[in-house]
């Protein structure tokens, strides 16, 4: 497939921003969708809208079958076992307070320790931390390199007799560091741990095998995948969904109920209380639909290739200081223009056209360790191109330009 | 997009030359604020004699933009009678809504006046106004409603 051809299928990215070419480097962030996916959340407002499992009329079918072959196409995205493994959530953030708080709360005992790294998004963090004050377990950090990478010695370390639950991101929002979750869920498995994954950058930009990572969660959103926002997925195995409480309660998850007490569903109907995300769910079947038809591994080869030119280019400007290891790494690159605040640099680069992100990247504890308040980041999808990277090069010689004077 | 209407010659000069950046040997009043969506960060403190700001400075990492405000503000207010620098700080966020402000009495101050047509900046903008505004606050009056 020619991906250059790619960026015609999303509308938004024909549009000029302050006069210029749109350049939307701030996928991690949230991604574009493409007019597949938006056709399919209209076309499901427009002909089909019905609540799904309780009516027996025509569109409540329809409705019903769609949200059901979508949990089917979300298991063979990241290759689970059967649609019963896939539960939908809002994203990321809902699917591990399920796991921290229907999970493993439930298990975790005083001195029990949970193990994680610093380079975690918050949302892989204040769970932990809440779960920690309410059972009395204890957090412990597998210490970071200064290439922001994980030693195996240190995570042999830290991984113990008493760890019950290791969490941990499969690629790093801010450094990119792909993590060798496979091989530590291993050793969390020796030592009678459970492995938590948090997938949100990694789901996006490359194939992903629950399987064969033996995993026994994995988190990631819809809305960083061409889906709409409000929808994502928790994977867990089977027993270990059966060991998972309900954290919402109320219509849709319910077997029977009584005055004073009730039973509920199967796995995962049980997991998802209220009526669920529809259109989100439709939305990231037809997003799945269209990284398929692509192939997720050509997407990883795009996403690399181009965080390989924009770090050698990067890498050759004076005055940039780049974070992160060199490789492998996820689509994004994290820097900063020394003498100035990223986001003086993000707002010289919005004048220019040029969308990314600056701030602490939710991640305030890696920013500490980086010794950076904050930091400036690109990151790249399929619709990214070199000349995108070339923009962005020749927007951040103007910010040099522009704060010369302020630089000194 | 005018980059010009937001990075002033005079936010600029502030934002390289701070005035009254440091710590006070004694103060009333020290205030640690932060702003939780970018990480900036500022130090306010004051000393109030007589019902006047007497001194006052400031320290703290951040944007051109939130380190000029408070630079500036520091300037504006120093010496002037605390109800008086609470009456600046109104204009301000008025100013910053893009409603109608005193600029007469907001001064050099007005050269901020750009960063209204930059929403995401206006948070960087009032980050030692809300520091100031808790000071007054702390101090036992009351709290402009439009500080949070």
């Amino acid at each position: 497939m020619d991906l250059s051809l790619i960026a015609r299928d999303f509308p938004i990215l024909s549009q000029t921003v302050n006069g210029k070419r749109l350049v939307y480097l701030d996928s991690a962030a949230t991604s574009q969708k493409p007019d597949r996916v938006l056709d399919a959340v209209s076309r499901y407002y427009r002909e089909y809208n019905a609540n799904v499992h309780r009516g027996v009329h025509t569109l409540a079918g329809k409705a019903t079958d769609a949200y059901e072959s979508a949990r089917v196409k979300a298991a063979g995205f990241i290759h689970a076992p059967s649609e019963d493994n896939i539960v939908f959530t809002r994203g990321t953030t809902e699917g591990l307070n399920m796991v921290a708080f229907g999970y493993a709360r439930r298990k975790l005992r005083p001195g029990d320790e949970i193990v994680l790294t610093p380079m975690e998004h918050h949302s892989n963090l204040i769970p932990w931390q809440q779960a920690a004050l309410a059972t009395g377990a204890t957090l412990r950090y597998i210490p970071l390199q200064k290439d922001g990478t994980l030693l195996w010695e240190d995570i042999e370390q830290a991984i113990g007799d008493r760890t019950r639950v290791v969490a941990m991101t499969h690629v790093s929002n801010v450094l990119g560091t792909v993590n060798p979750v496979k091989r530590v869920a291993q050793l969390a498995h020796e030592r009678g741990a459970v492995m938590v994954v948090d997938g949100a950058q990694a789901a996006p930009h490359m194939p992903v095998d629950v399987a064969d990572l033996d995993c026994d969660f994995y988190a990631f959103s819809g809305h960083k995948m061409m889906a709409p926002t409000g929808i994502g997925v928790l994977y867990g195995k089977r027993a270990a969904l059966l060991e998972m409480e309900p954290v919402h309660f109320g219509g849709e998850m319910i077997d029977v109920v009584e005055l004073f007490s009730a039973t509920w569903k199967d796995i995962p109907a049980r997991f998802e209380g209220g009526t669920p995300i529809i259109a989100g769910a439709i939305g990231l079947a037809a997003a799945i639909d269209y990284l398929d038809d692509i192939g997720m591994e050509a997407i990883r080869r795009h996403g690399a290739a181009l965080t390989d030119y924009a770090m050698e280019r990067l890498g050759k400007m004076p005055g940039i200081t780049l974070y992160g290891p060199s490789a492998p790494r996820g689509a994004l690159v994290t820097f900063n223009l020394d003498g100035v605040h990223p986001h003086d640099v993000a707002t010289v680069l919005d004048a220019e056209g040029v969308a990314i992100r600056a701030g602490h990247h939710c991640a305030q504890p890696l920013m500490r360790e980086l010794g950076a308040q904050s930091t400036a980041r690109a990151s790249f999808y399929v619709y990214n191109s070199e000349q995108d990277v070339d923009v962005l090069v020749g927007a951040l010689e103007t910010a040099k330009e522009f704060f010369s004077h302020a630089i000194g | 997009m005018q980059l010009d209407d937001l990075y002033r010659q005079v936010i600029m000069d502030h934002y390289t030359r701070p005035r009254n950046q440091g710590q006070l040997d004694e103060a009333d009043l020290t205030i640690d604020l932060k702003n939780p969506t970018c990480g900036d960060e500022i130090t306010l403190q004051v000393l109030v004699r007589d019902g006047l700001v007497d001194d006052v400075r400031f320290h703290g990492s951040g944007c051109s933009i939130s380190m000029a405000s408070a630079s500036m503000m520091t300037e504006a207010i120093k010496g002037q009678l605390v109800e008086r620098a609470m009456e600046l700080s109104r204009e301000f966020r008025n100013m910053m809504k893009g409603a109608e402000a005193d600029y007469d009495c907001l001064g050099e101050l007005e050269a901020l006046s750009g960063v209204a047509k930059f929403p995401a900046r206006i948070k960087c903008a009032t980050l030692a106004w809300n520091a100031l505004e808790r000071v007054q606050a702390d101090r036992g009056g009351k709290v402009d409603e439009s500080s949070s």
